[in-house]
């Protein structure tokens, strides 16, 4: 059955009464009726126990927490309609995030909606289901086993079945011949009936709904938007805290080392000043290139048209920028463009034997477009770097070429580390995306698009 | 001994910088006549009485972003003969521009690292004083890099064009020659053809105009 509803599928089949579906009908009626006192009575214990307690502080607790009996009935009750919906009911609640504490986590379940459904459908259960459960799925059921057993049970007594008293077996066996089958194909459409309509109750009522199947996906975004930002933070945080601390030291030191030339009369000691002036200004120059690579301090003053023009100023082939964007975007967005150029640069330059390369960008409806273009060799890969390195992260004009990958970039990894393939993933999150176009013999143009936007 | 003895006005939040830029301007014979760590002091300090030069920090309190740049704006607005001497701890040219867009000269932006090289430091600080431009060779590198294919520069030989980039930075003639390997004679003579080609008016300080020239390119 590949429609949904499985049961009324079932039902509309020629094949129903062969199938096994009219005994998982009766297993699921009848599954009911030990679940649904167990329900009411725990319910009403819990009730009756938090009213009587109520006076002191566990008394209200418990009342609070009755909630969270709908989250184990909704729990019991989707296991049990697998019975009649063979697909299972989809659990309408929302992943709690994992940082949060026992009593933080049973705070979010019992405000979920979901939780209070179920536990609604739990006093369905209790005070009504089960008792007409029992009752139709009973007759249906008793009377077929005493129709089955007729011939049987009319050898030793006398057996009363309807306006018919039946003496001995042959009676027995003509009844059963007779309203065997008739019975039969009642009782199990009527007990099939009950089931699926008790399965679609249970899936209105402990099934996930489309606005909170929507709001998941939502939080899911948000949650991954925010741990974008969480890097982004972070990465300011770094930077602030190299420039605030190791290099003001490193700078400090290299006035100290220019008063002390100065001092020293011309000699061993002065020389040796002189290198470690020199040391300290070339672990300046590295410190900056660090901090270059983790938070661009030129992107956060100038944007990004600024910070790209600075990073193809660096190249070491000659980069066209043309750069339109009228106003500054979000940061995220703008430190995932700058990396995704800074990376496809650093990788022009490596790998690509181009001659030149051209950096543009401009805003498309709501969207921002960065290209990088360069006249190199082609054939570069999108890959991610696997084990083996064959076809590791070349960016555009990767010389990388897909078969083999003889001479090529091997495990040099690039300056990211994990490289485009990492800058995919980030700008996934903004829900944007990057492609690249490189056949042998180039050109290679590698196209980035994000929204503008961070929230939509 | 410096040509003459300047009155300055530091802006640095770093402590530990602040001194130790103190005491090399105090050893070299100028006066540090206010010392302050963020923008506000600074431009307060100023305009109740006007030093020579200030020396200013880019990043400082409250918002550690451009707030030495914003206020040697505003000092150049209301004191256009204060020499401003920018220091920063990262150098790009596109900080360059909002320095110079108000600015005909008397500016200066170094690496804090310069300063550990204390002569040509002190070089820089007297020619900021005197109305000349000094920056930094690291934006000048990013300048030379940056392809212009047209602009008043595209007329100078590539032999000019270095001869430019050194003034840029604040270089006189022979050290000029110094770091080119020739005479003084053949750079005089570039500068010349420089002035000649950018159509510099006599009128001004040619110098600071080429080098304004090449900056804004």
């Amino acid at each position: 059955m590949e429609r949904p509803d499985a049961a009324w599928g079932a039902l509309a089949s020629r094949r129903y009464l062969v199938s096994a579906w009219p005994w998982r009908s009766y297993a699921y009626l009848l599954s009911s009726v030990p679940v649904g006192v167990l329900t009411i009575a725990v319910l009403l214990v819990s009730v009756v126990v938090s009213i009587v307690l109520s006076p002191i502080v566990v008394g209200v607790l418990l009342m609070a927490s009755i909630p969270l009996y709908g989250v184990l009935i909704g729990i019991v009750e989707r296991w049990r309609a697998r019975l009649v919906v063979p697909a299972g009911i989809a659990s309408p609640h929302a992943a709690i995030p994992s940082t949060y504490s026992r009593r933080q986590r049973q705070i979010f379940r019992r405000r979920e909606r979901a939780s209070l459904r179920a536990l609604g459908y739990g006093l369905l259960l209790g005070v009504f289901l089960w008792p007409l459960n029992a009752l139709i799925a009973g007759i249906c059921g008793t009377t077929l086993l005493l129709t089955a057993g007729a011939p049987v049970i009319a050898a030793y007594d006398q057996m009363g079945m309807g306006p018919w008293v039946l003496d001995n077996p042959r009676e027995g066996f003509i009844f059963l011949v007779a309203f065997g089958p008739v019975w039969f194909v009642v009782s199990s459409y009527v007990v099939g009936v009950l089931a699926a309509a008790e399965s679609e109750l249970a899936k209105a009522l402990l099934g996930a709904r489309e606005e909170e199947l929507r709001r998941n996906l939502a939080e899911l975004r948000r949650s991954r938007l925010d741990l974008v930002d969480a890097f982004e933070t972070e990465r300011a945080r770094i930077e602030r805290h190299l420039h605030d601390g190791v290099q003001q030291r490193l700078v400090g030191l290299t006035m100290t080392l220019g008063l002390a030339e100065l001092d020293l009369p011309e000699g061993e000691g002065r020389r040796l000043v002189v290198k470690a002036h020199g040391e300290a200004e070339a672990a300046l120059a590295d410190l900056r290139e660090a901090v270059r690579g983790i938070h661009p301090r030129v992107l956060v003053d100038h944007g990004l048209e600024a910070a790209v023009r600075e990073v193809a100023d660096r190249s070491p082939l000659p980069v066209t920028v043309r750069m339109s964007l009228p106003d500054r975007l979000p940061a995220p967005i703008e430190a995932a463009a700058y990396f995704v150029v800074s990376e496809a640069l650093g990788n022009v330059a490596k790998h690509a034997a181009a001659t030149r390369c051209e950096v543009e960008g401009w805003i498309a409806g709501d969207r921002l477009v960065v290209t990088i273009t360069d006249n190199g060799i082609g054939g570069a890969v999108l890959g991610t770097s696997n084990a083996t390195g064959s076809t590791s992260d070349a960016g555009p004009g990767g010389g990388t070429l897909q078969a083999g990958g003889a001479g090529s970039t091997g495990s040099t990894g690039s300056a990211g580390g994990t490289g485009l393939a990492g800058l995919v993933t980030r700008l996934d999150a903004l829900g944007g995306t990057l492609e690249l176009t490189s056949p042998p013999g180039g050109p290679t143009r590698l196209r980035m698009e994000c929204p503008c936007r961070l929230d939509d | 001994m410096p040509a003459r003895r300047l009155s300055i006005v530091l802006a640095e939040d770093s402590l530990l910088l602040r001194e130790g830029l103190a005491s090399i301007l105090d050893r070299a014979g100028h006066e540090v006549r206010d010392a302050v760590g963020d923008g506000d002091t600074l431009l307060a300090v100023v305009r109740k009485q006007p030093p020579d030069v200030v020396i200013t920090d880019v990043r400082m309190p409250p918002g550690h972003s451009d707030e030495g740049l914003r206020a040697a704006a505003a000092i150049r607005a209301d004191f256009p003969g204060i020499g401003i001497l920018v220091l920063s701890q990262y150098v790009a040219d596109a900080y360059l521009s909002s320095l110079l867009e108000t600015t005909t000269g008397g500016i200066g932006y170094l690496l804090k690292d310069r300063v550990g090289h204390v002569r040509e430091f002190l070089a820089s600080l007297d020619r900021v004083a005197e109305g000349g431009t000094v920056v930094d060779p690291e934006v000048v590198r990013q300048l030379l890099a940056r392809r212009r294919d047209d602009g008043p520069l595209a007329a100078l030989t590539p032999r000019e064009l270095e001869v430019l980039a050194l003034m840029a930075e604040g270089r006189v003639n022979a050290s000029i020659a110094e770091q080119l390997v020739v005479s003084e004679a053949a750079v005089r003579k570039h500068v010349g053809n420089i002035f000649a080609k950018l159509h510099l008016d006599d009128g001004l300080d040619r110098r600071v105009s080429a080098v304004l020239t090449y900056l804004r390119g």
